[in-house]
């Protein structure tokens, strides 16, 4: 215990960014593949990661993490006794000249809150780039889902047009989800 | 149940660092409460992590030139427990200071024995280890005449999505801290000092490599966030 009473803990490492050599340390062949593509239930959200002026972000990573499609993570700390859950659940992918991420994965189920309530689907989102000395954090919701949305905590506490950021739309057999760092559409970013 | 990360991290909207200036969100961050999402992430423990993959200096046919070094220690949570399986990411800059990337226009000479990019998994005491040589100071256009403090990338994964930590590992008596701007940002002398190695005799291997410790301090975890009312 410390002078004060309060329980002494260690000092946290500070962040750093990335920087724009990130390709060299970060980069996994199969890192979009939440999934191989073709697996059942695939699907492909992609996006572009745009700066203030509305440029593309060509230096960028996306990092992904998400329940598999019955809403279970293979982790110890899941702690639901049904959980045999083998699902990687994890994504990255860095953007490319154009800005434009892509991974596959499936659809996650709907997650309790602990409190009785549910989480929409969604997946949780790292943005890393140069020029960020932190990394960001955002979430993707489902379109089809507008009921599940509707009563999602997170989303609750937001307003509407923040709430509108975090819901991907459909592009044909595909969702997109892109990703403003700055300006009027800003994404609506989150600190755990 | 809260990990507060944010207290040691510095600001996005740091505008020293031209490159935040167009890339920081302006809005306020929300907040994210700690729930299963953010309390579990990718168990990277089984990823596939070869022998030298922590050994920088054996991955080509000769030695990259430049001072050879071991860096070490541990991954350890802000309650002291080693984090052991944690997957450790790093890549740096080579001994002239030059990255071997295709974007990297500093005229200097790139390394053929050299890389720069290598992982490793932490242990059961959350060590880990990593043999590379030096990286050099590099200069940028940040400021007129601006140099980065040599330094490596570390990225980690932690067992919690909120502890995913990306930073950079720092040398002792750098003379270039004082005019860099990503250094700076974290304030707090203290914060500032916990991104510097230090040297260590027990690490340096006489007649072989200098030696350099430095742990890495992540996010503490509480209770799994369902044990009030675990539904099915
Ligand atoms: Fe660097």
């Amino acid at each position: 215990m410390g002078a004060t009473g309060i329980l002494m803990t260690l000092g946290l490492t500070p962040s750093q960014t990335v920087g724009p050599f990130l390709a060299i340390g970060l980069t996994w062949a199969d890192g979009p593949a939440v999934v191989p593509a073709g697996s059942p239930g695939a699907i492909r959200i992609s996006g572009q990661v745009f700066d203030g002026t509305g440029s593309p972000v060509p230096d960028a990573i996306i990092e992904t993490w998400q329940a598999d499609a019955q809403g279970r993570f293979a982790h110890p700390d899941d702690p639901r006794p049904d959980s045999t859950s083998t699902f990687r659940g994890f994504g990255r992918c860095a953007t490319d000249d154009e800005g434009v991420y892509a991974i596959v994965t499936v659809k996650p189920g709907p997650l309790p809150t602990g409190d009785g309530r549910t989480e929409a689907p969604h997946i949780d989102v790292s943005i890393f780039a140069r020029g960020l000395l932190d990394r960001l954090v955002t979430r993707i919701y489902f379109p089809d889902e507008p009921e599940a949305n509707g009563d999602d905590p997170l989303l609750r506490s937001l307003p509407q047009s923040e709430r509108d950021t975090l819901i991907a739309v459909f592009d044909g057999e595909n969702l997109r989800f892109d990703i403003r760092l700055q300006g009027p559409d800003e994404t609506a970013f989150f600190e755990l | 149940m809260s990990i507060s990360t944010r207290r040691a991290h510095p600001p996005n909207d740091s505008p020293d660092y031209q490159s935040s200036r167009l890339r920081a969100p302006k809005q306020p961050l929300r907040v994210l409460p700690g729930r299963l999402g953010e309390l579990t992430a990718p168990l990277l423990a089984g990823e596939t992590v070869g022998a030298l993959d922590n050994d920088l200096t054996r991955q080509h046919d000769a030695e990259p030139l430049g001072e050879r070094i071991t860096i070490s220690g541990r991954v350890l949570d802000e309650d002291g427990d080693p984090v052991s399986g944690a997957l450790i990411e790093v890549w740096q800059a080579n001994a002239a200071g030059r990255y071997a990337h295709r974007s990297d226009q500093h005229p200097a000479p790139l390394d053929p024995n050299f890389s720069g990019a290598g992982r490793c998994l932490t242990d059961a005491d959350g060590g880990y280890r990593f043999v590379t040589i030096k990286p050099g100071a590099y200069p940028w256009r940040n400021h007129p005449n601006a140099w980065r403090p040599a330094h490596v990338h570390f990225s980690v994964f932690s067992p919690a999505f909120a502890q995913r930590l990306v930073t950079q590992m720092y040398f002792p008596g750098d003379p270039l801290f004082g005019q860099d701007p990503i250094f700076n940002a974290v304030s707090g002398d203290d914060a500032g000092q916990r991104l510097v190695a230090r040297w260590s005799l027990e690490l340096t291997e006489p007649e072989w490599s200098l030696g350099f410790a430095w742990d890495i301090v992540v996010a503490g975890r509480e209770a799994t966030p369902l044990d009030d009312d675990a539904p099915g």
